[in-house]
């Protein structure tokens, strides 16, 4: 695929930012921080790799995207009404009664790859992808986007070493390096540096980047379609609640929605940071 | 009944899953097979020489194997993952019900070695709490075979139905009830022997036990029938309840935890629907232990006379 504008990915990401914290306002509840730390991960992942048809979504040759990271979920469904695989509209009903935008993501929604939210599964089903593909020829890649605090779960480390030990090229793993969990920073709940060599010794291929740089994403993305006989994890570098200043940083926002009278300083904030 | 049974003929349910698992591989190129590191005490290896490229190793990772079968199934192959039932159904309980039955996808799990008949290994190897985790996730189906015959028709039915199917299998070799013609269905009892006076309903090894246990009630007067309850979910609770109404009486036995249970699932059917008396054969509050197979169901109460003494009761019951 031809390299998207990085310019007009900026305003889409800024757009997308937007879009997440008013859904989640109206909502009332949700995860802000994290959902605002991987949405140029997402975002570039669509517009740049993923080969798919939103008039489509059940594709045969398709694309996987796994979002192991369940809680993060108003990210990619504003990536996904993005792309037109369900109306704009539809956004305002997150995590309402009957409602396909579940608290955390539930299959039928269309473009949707699979139900996660219980963390550390995300990884091993797309394993499970990616060895079916090989398994029936298809040149289909597989994407999947982890939490770092996710990589506490014993099973990501189970899932990590299936993919090395199957040679899975075909997989590329993100982790949203944010530094945060719901109990703090990570090295004060449990440390899991040196996070790269870790990955590293469990037969991966790691690239680390800045996850908010839309450059180094594509680059690193780039890099990993070349990698052969190995699996590849791009460690990407965040910040939870990226993208304004009182959200920034601050372990108490992981699961909570801004208030109307902070979504409206919010918003403009964003405005200020687009001009 | 106490007298030495000849058992020479008897087999073991785990074979008749790995017998299946062999002939899907050769019916179906979609059917892939899973196996945490106990490929040949599963079975799994009949399949593994035959399709080695559709056999997937995940050492002893149960937890990844199951949410990788996930993966699988979302991409149109149909899973069989391989395990003891103690692992699969505890260890992984979280995969099976989010990665699993919440997308209700044709995911099967062969829970092997199930009940105390894996003996001398002990209580963390006696899978007593399969039936009761397993129906209690939205979607799950389970199925527990009465005998090799059934093993295989079951691990077969389980690829054609739709959402996840788990198996409960056993080590021991056990007596073979059922005959290749036999019809089965998932979700549809088998009613073995009509009876008057009361009924009994029971699934996997117990249902030898029930058909030789209304053998020796019928010496006693007492005209006892016998259910093959193999599905404990979806239930059959048309069959429940007609035996329910025709005899006034149950007896439910299995060789599992009775919380939980496939008694309690019955139980559930009844007390709403058509309350008669109720009496349960399985094994109360505990974990298993060490010993012989056969020991060990004697010692937990698991026999045919057991069976016997819960009809007498359940008939007292009816009578007062």
């Amino acid at each position: 695929m031809k390299r998207p504008d990085i310019g007009k990915l900026e305003k889409d990401a800024n757009q997308l930012r937007k879009d997440v914290l008013t859904i989640l306002t109206k909502a009332g509840s949700g995860h802000t921080g994290s959902s605002l730390s991987c949405i140029e991960i997402i975002l570039t992942i669509y517009s740049y790799k993923l080969r798919l048809d939103p008039k489509n979504p059940k594709m045969e040759n398709r694309d996987r995207f796994v979002l192991s990271k369940g809680h993060g979920c108003p990210a990619l469904y504003t990536v996904l009404a993005h792309f037109g695989f369900f109306p704009k509209k539809r956004l305002s009903t997150l995590r309402e009664l009957g409602s396909s935008l579940q608290g955390h993501p539930q299959l039928g929604l269309p473009g949707l790859e699979a139900s996660t939210g219980s963390l550390g599964q995300g990884l091993s089903i797309a394993n499970g992808m990616a060895l079916a593909a090989r398994l029936d020829k298809k040149d289909t890649k597989v994407y999947c986007l982890m939490g770092d605090g996710e990589t506490n779960e014993g099973q990501v480390w189970e899932a990590a070493m299936t993919a090395a030990h199957y040679k899975l090229d075909n997989l590329c793993a993100f982790i949203d390096f944010n530094k945060l969990q719901i109990d703090g920073f990570l090295c004060d709940v449990k440390n899991i540096e040196p996070l790269a060599d870790k990955w590293s010794s469990f037969g991966w291929h790691v690239i680390e980047i800045d996850g908010h740089d839309l450059g180094q994403i594509m680059d690193a993305l780039d890099e990993a379609e070349k990698i052969k006989k190995k699996p590849v994890l791009i460690l990407a570098h965040t910040v939870k609640g990226k993208g304004v200043s009182f959200i920034e940083n601050k372990a108490e926002w992981h699961g909570i929605a801004p208030s109307p009278e902070e979504l409206k300083k919010a918003l403009e904030e964003l405005e200020t940071e687009k001009e | 009944m106490n007298k030495k049974q000849d058992r020479s003929d008897w087999k073991p349910t785990r074979d008749g899953y790995g017998k299946g698992l062999v002939e899907l591989g050769k019916a179906n190129k979609d059917v892939v097979v899973l196996s945490a590191d106990l490929t040949s005490s599963t079975r799994a290896n009949w399949f593994k020489k035959e399709f080695p490229d559709r056999f997937f190793s995940f050492g002893i990772a149960e937890q990844d194997m199951m949410s990788t079968a996930a993966g699988f199934a979302l991409s149109g192959k149909i899973p069989y993952c391989c395990t003891f039932g103690v692992f699969a159904s505890g260890r992984a309980w979280d995969q099976l019900r989010v990665s699993v039955s919440y997308m209700d996808l044709n995911v099967n799990i062969g829970g092997s070695h199930g009940g105390v008949m894996v003996g001398p290994d002990g209580a963390t190897h006696q899978a007593l709490e399969e039936i009761s985790l397993m129906r209690v996730i939205p979607n799950m189906q389970v199925v527990v075979p009465c005998d090799i015959l059934e093993a295989e028709k079951a691990t077969i039915a389980a690829s054609v139905t739709e959402g996840p199917v788990y198996i409960r299998l056993g080590r021991e070799k056990t007596a073979v009830i059922t005959k290749e013609t036999d019809d089965f269905k998932i979700g549809k009892a088998d009613t073995l022997k009509e009876g008057k006076d009361l009924t009994i309903i029971a699934c996997g090894t117990m249902v030898y036990h029930a058909l030789v246990a209304s053998e020796s009630l019928e010496k006693d007067g007492i005209d006892a029938g016998v259910i093959n309850l193999h599905t404990i979910k979806p239930i059959d609770a048309k069959a429940i309840l007609e035996a329910a109404g025709k005899t006034g009486a149950i007896v439910t036995a299995e060789e599992h935890l009775i919380a939980g249970g496939m008694g309690s699932a019955v139980a559930e059917i009844i007390v709403r629907e058509k309350p008669v008396p109720i009496e349960m054969v399985g094994i109360e509050d505990r974990f298993g232990e060490s010993g012989s197979p056969w020991g060990l169901m004697e010692h937990l109460g698991l026999m045919p006379e057991d069976i016997v003494a819960a009809a007498k009761k359940v008939l007292k019951r009816k009578r007062s």
